[in-house]
């Protein structure tokens, strides 16, 4: 019984992590052009940055 | 048709005028690239955007096929659409603010993915019940579900609470009103029980039916949102503006919105006639087919009059404004649609048909269901558990997502064919249509001419003709041009006059191609055709058409198969549409029509009784694809037709009218079996509970069992290719969209 105390505090601190996460990704763009990211990764980066 | 020959089309002022300041110094410029398909165009793109002088980024984002580039103001705009055309590219500029987010999308998503996080864990919390947790262990949980399901329903629930509040404040039910009602009674009766320590709590049946309609709300906007991206990314008719001289002959770029009746206007070959006006100089020829249905260019001289919206195709004009913007032909086609009255203003999205059949009928057993048990055992709490159970059992989880994944699925086959859908009812409108209405030019027809092969003649002179046609943007001209392989002759000089045709020298030999009195003189036989000659002595005569869309014949018969009245109305001359109409058997043909006189056309369909579908192009059509029950608009359409109409088919194929017809009927035969299950499932659950035998298991597993049945059946209408990669399909945006002719 004991240990529900704090295993499901971790379990939902942990969804929450996720799900905060998310959020982030969303809001810095993220999700702008998803098949534009599936395709750049096979873009061979030859230009100094 | 080479790149090099194109005149400068994105010009500097047009960037400027259509750049928004990001930093200090650097703006920024976002252009549609219709072409975009592959991960090597990206590269392509944004290696050679970004070592043009001044540009800081180049981004290419190939979902919404646009690309963002910023650039230093000190520099100046940089030659974009040269640098796109030198890779073979098209560019449209967009507008920054077309380009507004939309911030429902983001809004939905992140609703649901509150929801997901919180039915999770509620469900994880309840399977522990279920399996057994007792006494103050279940307690806890359930006070923990309590905790997590009240910010959920507070922050996901926000959907669906104002839609049903918005439409109750009418006057009017919709779907939205049972889940309302079903979610939070479900939450509010959960808290009562956990407050006094019961069983039984709903918590996570609340919360899941949240997630799972959202799942089918968000798939709706997304797809809506693709359609919207893909159709607002094409080219304008509206010029940005226009190149002024002032009264002490000083040249200024204005914006088209600040030009005045009286000022005096430069026009270069390529460039949309910003405001109507007159030709004060100069000779060219217009392009008209957009704007209002004449599939023939007409030549201009001066004390022509010019409409805005319609293409200078060959030669330099300065030409006097006659009106502002806000008076001219462009802005009172905006105004006839706004005035518009759209058949679908009227339209009942069937979901909500149902609910308005369907809410009283649960609500009612829920009540009847407490007002028994009331009655038989006078313990309320029992009673109102029950009432409560019926209906959460009957909350339309199914009905809340049989039709929206229906539309999703017919949407995402539709897009694979290369239609684009505006919105779900569109899909239901179409099925109830019994009139088709078809435009002629740019519709039936490509919009263009092209050489009748009949009347062509020697292949050699034809060979001749190709070769110096290649150097007009003339539509004549490129007709010949892409009608054979040019011949292998090194002409010395090759000019154009506007308005008359083309001279090419070689040696002392002088050909003329062009208009039948120019190029012959005296010998001249039929004014107004176009010949070849050589020295001033025919060589050839040659006669265009406009000839039909691939598919029209076939799907012109298809529809007529299917029962449906078909009718032309065009603004083209009569000479033109009745060749067509006979030629696709169609007797109702319309020719002349004003803008007007078509929306009074349609008006009086619709006030006797008919569901008109529209099928146009024109800016002429804009406000009939307005007034029209529904309507479809090809991609080579003028940019406010393409924004008017329910669907807009990218492929130059008129194959997918009947298509579109038929995956909307199929898309409504499968919703209507989706209402037939859910009622089913109603039929037998309802009695289930209202005897009283619900827990919240038997709940989350009707639920869950129900909507998983709707869906799987919604799936049935998915497409039969399934490899992710296909060929790029070939669509006829590039080929008669506005701006083609500047590409060429």
């Amino acid at each position: 019984m004991n240990v529900l105390w704090y295993l499901i505090p971790i379990s939902l601190a942990l969804g929450g992590l996720a799900l905060a996460l998310f959020f982030w990704a969303l809001k810095s763009g993220q999700y702008e052009d998803v098949s534009g990211a599936a395709e750049r990764i096979l873009n061979e980066d030859d230009r100094p940055l | 048709m080479t790149a090099a020959s194109a005149p400068a089309r994105l010009s500097t002022d047009e960037l400027l005028l259509a750049s928004r300041v990001i930093d200090t110094d650097l703006r920024q410029t976002d252009l549609a690239v219709p072409g975009i398909s592959c991960g090597g165009c990206i590269r392509k793109i944004e290696a050679s955007l970004g070592d043009l002088p001044g540009v800081a980024r180049a981004r290419v984002n190939l979902s919404t096929k646009r690309v963002a580039v910023d650039w230093r103001e000190s520099a100046g705009p940089p030659p974009l659409g040269e640098a796109l055309s030198k890779l073979g590219y098209e560019a449209y500029l967009h507008e920054a603010r077309e380009d507004a987010k939309d911030p429902q999308l983001g809004r939905l998503i992140r609703a649901l993915a509150v929801a997901g996080f919180a039915s999770m864990n509620i469900m994880g919390l309840s399977v522990s019940v279920w399996s057994g947790a007792a006494g103050e262990t279940r307690d806890l949980f359930h006070w923990l579900s309590a905790a997590i399901a009240l910010p959920t329903l507070a922050y996901s629930g926000r959907v669906f609470f104002q839609s049903a509040w918005r439409a109750l404040r009418h006057g009017q039910t919709n779907m939205d009103v049972p889940i309302s009602i079903g979610v939070l009674l479900a939450f509010a009766m959960s808290l009562y029980d956990t407050i006094h320590h019961q069983p039984h709590a709903y918590f996570d049946a609340a919360v899941s039916l949240l997630f799972f309609l959202l799942i089918g709300r968000t798939l709706d906007h997304v797809m809506r949102e693709k359609a919207r991206a893909a159709v607002t990314g094409l080219g304008r008719l509206a010029a940005y503006g226009a190149t002024v001289v002032t009264p002490d002959d000083e040249r200024t770029y204005l914006p088209t919105t600040e030009l005045e009746p009286g000022m005096t206007i430069l026009l270069r070959a390529g460039d949309r006639v910003p405001v109507d006006s007159v030709v004060l100089d100069g000779a060219s020829d217009i392009d008209a087919s957009l704007a209002t249905g004449e599939s023939m260019p007409e030549p201009v001289i001066p004390g022509s009059g010019l409409r805005a919206g319609t293409l200078n195709l060959t030669g330099a004009l300065t030409i006097r404004a006659t009106s502002a913007a806000q008076d001219s032909f462009l802005a009172e086609m905006v105004r006839l649609m706004e005035a518009a009255e759209g058949g679908r203003s009227h339209y009942r999205r069937i979901a909500d048909r149902a609910a308005r059949l369907y809410a009283p009928v649960v609500h009612s057993a829920a009540l009847l269901s407490f007002l028994g048990w009331m009655l038989a055992t006078g313990d309320w709490h029992r009673a109102l558990t029950i009432a409560v159970a019926v209906l959460i059992i009957t909350c339309p989880c199914a009905l809340g997502l049989a039709v929206p994944m229906v539309q999703v699925v017919a949407a995402r086959r539709l897009f694979e064919h290369g239609v684009m859908v505006k919105d779900g009812s569109a899909m239901e409108r179409l099925v109830e249509i019994d009139t088709i209405v078809l435009d002629k030019t740019g519709t039936l027809t490509m919009g263009r001419p092209s050489l009748r092969r009949d009347v062509a003649g020697d292949e050699a002179w034809l060979a001749i003709a190709a070769k110096i046609g290649a150097h007009s943007h003339h539509p004549y001209a490129q007709a010949l041009a892409a009608a054979t392989a040019p011949a292998d002759i090194a002409f010395d000089t090759i000019t154009e006059h506007a308005g008359l045709g083309l001279e090419a020298r070689i040696g002392r030999d002088v050909w003329r191609l062009g208009r039948d009195e120019w190029a012959l003189g005296e010998e001249a036989s039929s004014p107004g055709g176009t010949v070849l000659a050589c020295n001033g002595k025919l060589a050839q005569a040659f006669a265009f058409e406009d000839t039909l869309r691939p598919g029209t014949v076939a799907a012109v018969a298809a529809l007529r198969d299917r029962g449906y009245m078909l009718e032309i109305i065009s603004g083209d001359t009569a000479d033109a549409v009745t060749p067509v109409a006979a030629e696709l058997r169609i007797d109702l043909a319309k020719a002349g029509l004003l803008p007007t006189e078509k929306t009074a056309h349609l008006a009086s369909l619709a006030s006797a009784g008919r569901k008109t579908l529209m099928v146009g192009d024109g800016l002429n059509d804009a406000p009939a694809l307005v007034a029209a029950h529904v309507s479809i608009a090809p991609g080579s359409a003028a940019d406010v037709g393409r924004q008017a109409a329910d669907f807009v088919f990218l492929r130059s194929d008129l194959g997918s009218v009947p298509f579109t017809i038929a995956t909307a009927i199929a898309a409504d035969r499968l919703i209507r079996q989706n209402f037939g299950l859910a009622a089913l499932y109603n039929v037998v659950a309802l009695p289930i509970a209202i005897a009283g035998y619900v827990t919240p298991l038997v709940a989350a597993l009707a639920m869950s069992g129900s909507s998983i049945l709707v869906v799987a059946n919604a799936l049935r209408l998915g497409p039969r290719v399934t490899s992710r990669r296909r060929a790029p399909e070939k669509t006829d945006m590039t080929a008669t969209s506005p701006l083609r002719e500047s590409a060429a």
